[in-house]
């Protein structure tokens, strides 16, 4: 079997438009304190746009602006497209004040999707630092439903601390899966978190998975995807078999704006999600 | 109880790479203890005479926290070695050591080993790398969680 | 293309060019004098262009001075270039509205009919800027629409240099001075000025062009008269105001990333974007959501946006390029390397304008010289 994969699918719905379309938010569920997911559908009898795991969409709050937020909701589910959005700024605080029934601004879907097709077979690890949760829920539930495809599945989640895990009930459920080990730990916790306390790179030896086999999918800040890579290579997982998702500062999300270079990649179009290998060299360097 | 304990603490991850007589000379000072869940295993600022070799379950160092209560900082799991003040002087412990869930380990006498690392430098020496391997990781891995790893995008605040 | 003999045109009968570009219905838009420079804006005559300037440049200086000739094209490029009415510094993307149940909807912005522009006397170098734009924007997945609507309506009228500015270097760049067919144009022309006669050597690059110089008084032109021109081109393409040897410049620089020069350049750097805005390649913008007091009509602007700027890769926690260190790095190995990566070619048409408006003279010619002099990893190995 190959231990190279190609870069992440090709064949993902890709938006031209910079005209926003209007989506009605569906319902509201608040993560944590600072954490919330929303669910959306077309307004006015708009068409639903499908997407691949992995990819992002812009959201317009009404004349304050537009942020690039990664779906979070299963690419299976026609009804609605799920945000899951960490209230950090303007837009993301108008976004959080929107009730069930409020109307947002969507374009998308963006960017490049987790391998799904390529790591049939495969045992897949997932190691998410904080929100970065998010955007590998689809990959995540995608796998879920499609159970017998994929080999073992590892689900390593680090959250700052017992309050900051997002999905919470979710991930125990996914506890309970076959085959599946789900490890969380946090930075710190009192004494009723009965899981580990520590960074989540920590847990990359104690999970059981086939290095020589498995395919490992990342998101979280970059110097964490950074320890991961490394903790990988470590354990005998290359780095062509590792793919991360990075986040800039996007406006256009079509690869126009020049705002989210990193090194000759812009993200919004040729990532979010890139295999390991093919940015290491820019990793290495600080300020790029 | 050595004789008896010997196979058994071969097969921990401590003692791989290690020669013979310096796991004998181990296992001489080594005892098989289990914990239940919330047992305090160890306190802080009490003599540190010993550390574990997780077989088995979680154990957690904790401190108090100035909130009132305790903080839990770090978890060990099965495989992990647990406590480096027997070795440093002035050989207390520096955390609180409690169970999470119910534990097996091995209990290390760390006077008695202290002793043998005085008379046999040969086997000092191998004790110092091992655990200051330990207490680097365990260092690496508080600045990696005092960077607050998870709540941005970690950008550098220091060009 | 059919490569037809080029024509004659004299200068006392230049302004039926303009006429007939004005009867076509394009707006005539070429360098014109106005507060001590050389700005791009619309002519009707001969008389409206720099008639007998020129301009002294260098790291950080430009000047105006008098020739002692009547020439209409006898300087370099000023600080404005041909993008501003291609990709404009402010363009309305979306108009939002929303109505008393909340409804929203989202119409394009970009409504209004684009002027149809001729551009008149683009420089090589500039010829060559816009085919690198039109690949970033037209030639990449997602087209700019906006770009494009623009872009397909102009006629342009290249002009081959006659003289060379003191910090143009696109000989280097293998961008000019002579306009060829390698970039699209209408009209392409050379200016001759000699005792008896001022006249200039006419080309046309498209059907149109074509159409328009059948209509103009123009006389085949002789031998004599198309190495006149091209005697004046060669001599523009001998005196360089600098030189730069791009020859592997991208993994030059790909190889530096952490060389003491970007430090060096950084104490000298006021990161203050006049580089990127005066660039006839530079591309990026930003985004602004404006709102009217009702709350229920929103706009978004776009405008163009400098990598120089701490804002640039602001996210929340903070700027992925704090020091000025990375942003002139990140600008410089985009220009010259990584644009390689993108669109297939350089970024830099060696027009020279980031070094005469650097406020400080950093001139990218001597950084890039710097590097090869002193580079600090020879290894072959790069991405």
């Amino acid at each position: 079997m190959s231990t190279c994969f190609d870069d992440p699918d090709p064949e993902a719905p890709k938006a031209v438009s910079m005209l926003p379309e209007p989506y009605v938010v569906v319902s509201r569920n608040q993560e944590t304190a600072d954490t919330f997911t929303i669910a959306l559908r077309p307004a006015d009898g708009g068409v639903m746009r499908s997407f691949a795991p992995g990819q992002f969409n812009m959201l317009y709050a009404f004349g304050t602006g537009e942020s690039a937020i990664s779906i979070s909701g299963s690419p299976e589910d026609g009804g609605v497209l799920v945000h899951t959005i960490r209230r950090v700024g303007a837009v993301t605080s108008a976004l959080d004040r929107l009730a069930p029934g409020s109307v947002v601004g969507l374009r998308g879907p963006f960017g490049s999707p987790w391998p799904m097709q390529q790591v049939r077979g495969r045992d897949l690890v997932f190691v998410a630092g904080g929100i970065g949760l998010a955007p590998l829920r689809p990959a995540i539930l995608q796998v879920f439903s499609h159970r017998a495809d994929y080999g073992r599945i590892v689900i390593l989640a680090g959250a700052r601390s017992p309050a900051d895990v997002i999905f919470h009930d979710e991930l125990h459920s996914w506890m309970q899966e076959p085959d599946t080990e789900v490890q969380l730990t946090v930075d710190r916790a009192d004494a009723d978190w009965h899981h580990h306390v520590g960074v989540v790179t920590t847990l990359i030896p104690r999970a059981r998975f086939d290095p020589a086999n498995a395919v490992a999918m990342v998101c979280g800040p970059e110097i964490m995807m950074r320890f991961t890579a490394v903790e990988m290579a470590r354990i005998g997982l290359p780095e062509a078999r590792i793919f991360v998702t990075l986040e800039r500062n996007m406006k256009c999300a079509v690869g126009l704006c020049g705002h989210c270079q990193f090194g000759p990649e812009f993200i919004c179009r040729d990532g979010p999600v890139f295999r390991h290998d093919r940015i290491r060299h820019w990793f290495s360097h600080r300020e790029v | 109880m050595s004789t008896t304990l010997e196979p058994i603490l071969r097969k921990h991850p401590f003692f791989a790479e290690m020669e013979d007589a310096t796991i004998q000379l181990i296992s001489g000072c080594a005892k098989n203890v289990r914990y239940r869940a919330g047992k305090l295993v160890a306190k802080q600022g009490t003599p540190a005479d010993e550390f574990f070799l997780i077989r088995e379950g979680r154990l957690a160092m904790e401190m108090p926290s100035p909130l009132g209560g305790t903080q839990r900082l770090q978890t060990a799991d099965d495989g992990d070695v647990v406590g480096w003040s027997w070795l440093v002087p002035p050989y207390h412990w520096h955390f609180d050591l409690r169970a999470v869930s119910e534990v097996r380990a091995f209990s290390i006498d760390g006077r008695c080993l202290r002793n043998k690392c005085e008379n046999d430098p040969r086997f000092g020496y191998e004790m110092m790398k091992r655990f200051s391997t330990l207490m680097a990781d365990r260092l690496e891995a508080t600045r990696l969680q005092l960077m607050d790893l998870y709540c941005g995008p970690a950008l550098p605040t220091i060009p | 293309m059919t490569t037809e003999p080029p024509v004659l045109l004299l200068r006392e009968h230049f302004d039926t060019l303009l006429e007939a570009l004005a009867r076509r219905g394009y707006k005539v838009v070429g360098p014109t004098v106005s507060e001590g420079t050389i700005v791009y804006d619309e002519v009707s005559r001969a008389e409206d262009l720099p008639v007998g300037w020129t301009d002294e440049q260098e790291g950080g200086r430009y000047r105006l001075k008098r020739r002692d000739d009547a020439a209409l094209f006898g300087y370099a490029v000023g600080a404005q270039s041909w993008k501003q009415y291609l990709h404009p510094p402010r363009l309305r993307l979306v108009k939002a509205d929303r109505d008393a149940s909340g409804r929203m909807s989202f119409s394009d912005g970009d409504d209004a009919e684009p002027e149809r522009y001729a551009f008149l006397g683009v420089r090589s170098c500039e010829l060559h800027a816009m085919t690198i734009q039109d690949r970033v924007f037209l030639g990449s997945g997602v087209a700019d629409t906006h770009y494009e609507r623009r872009r397909k309506r102009v006629f342009s009228i290249g002009v081959s240099c006659g003289v060379a500015g003191g910090t143009c270097f696109c000989v280097s760049m293998g961008t000019g001075p002579q306009v060829t067919d390698r970039t699209p144009h209408d009209l392409a022309l050379t200016e001759v000025i000699e005792e008896e006669r001022h006249y200039f050597i006419l080309t046309a690059g498209s059907d149109e062009g074509r159409e328009v110089l059948a209509g103009l008084p123009v006389t085949p032109a002789g031998e004599t008269e198309v190495s006149a021109a091209k005697q004046r081109v060669d001599q523009t393409a001998a005196t360089m105001g600098r030189r730069m040897n791009a020859e592997g410049v991208r993994e030059l620089l790909l190889e530096n990333l952490e060389h003491p020069r970007w430090d060096d350049v950084a104490q000298r750097c006021l990161t203050c974007a006049n580089c990127t805005l005066v660039c006839p390649t530079c591309f990026c913008t930003t985004v602004e959501d404006v709102a009217d007091l009702t709350g229920d009509h929103a706009e978004r602007w776009r405008r163009w946006d400098s990598c120089f700027t701490l804002d640039f890769t602001w996210m929340h926690g903070g700027s992925a390029r704090q020091s000025g260190k990375s942003r002139y790095r990140q600008w410089l190995t985009h220009k010259l390397s990584t644009w390689h990566d993108q669109f297939g070619s350089s970024g830099c048409v060696g027009c020279g304008r980031c070094i005469t408006w650097c406020p400080v003279g950093i001139d990218l010619t001597q950084e890039i010289a710097a590097f090869r002099d002193h580079p600090i990893t020879p290894s072959p190995s790069q991405p």
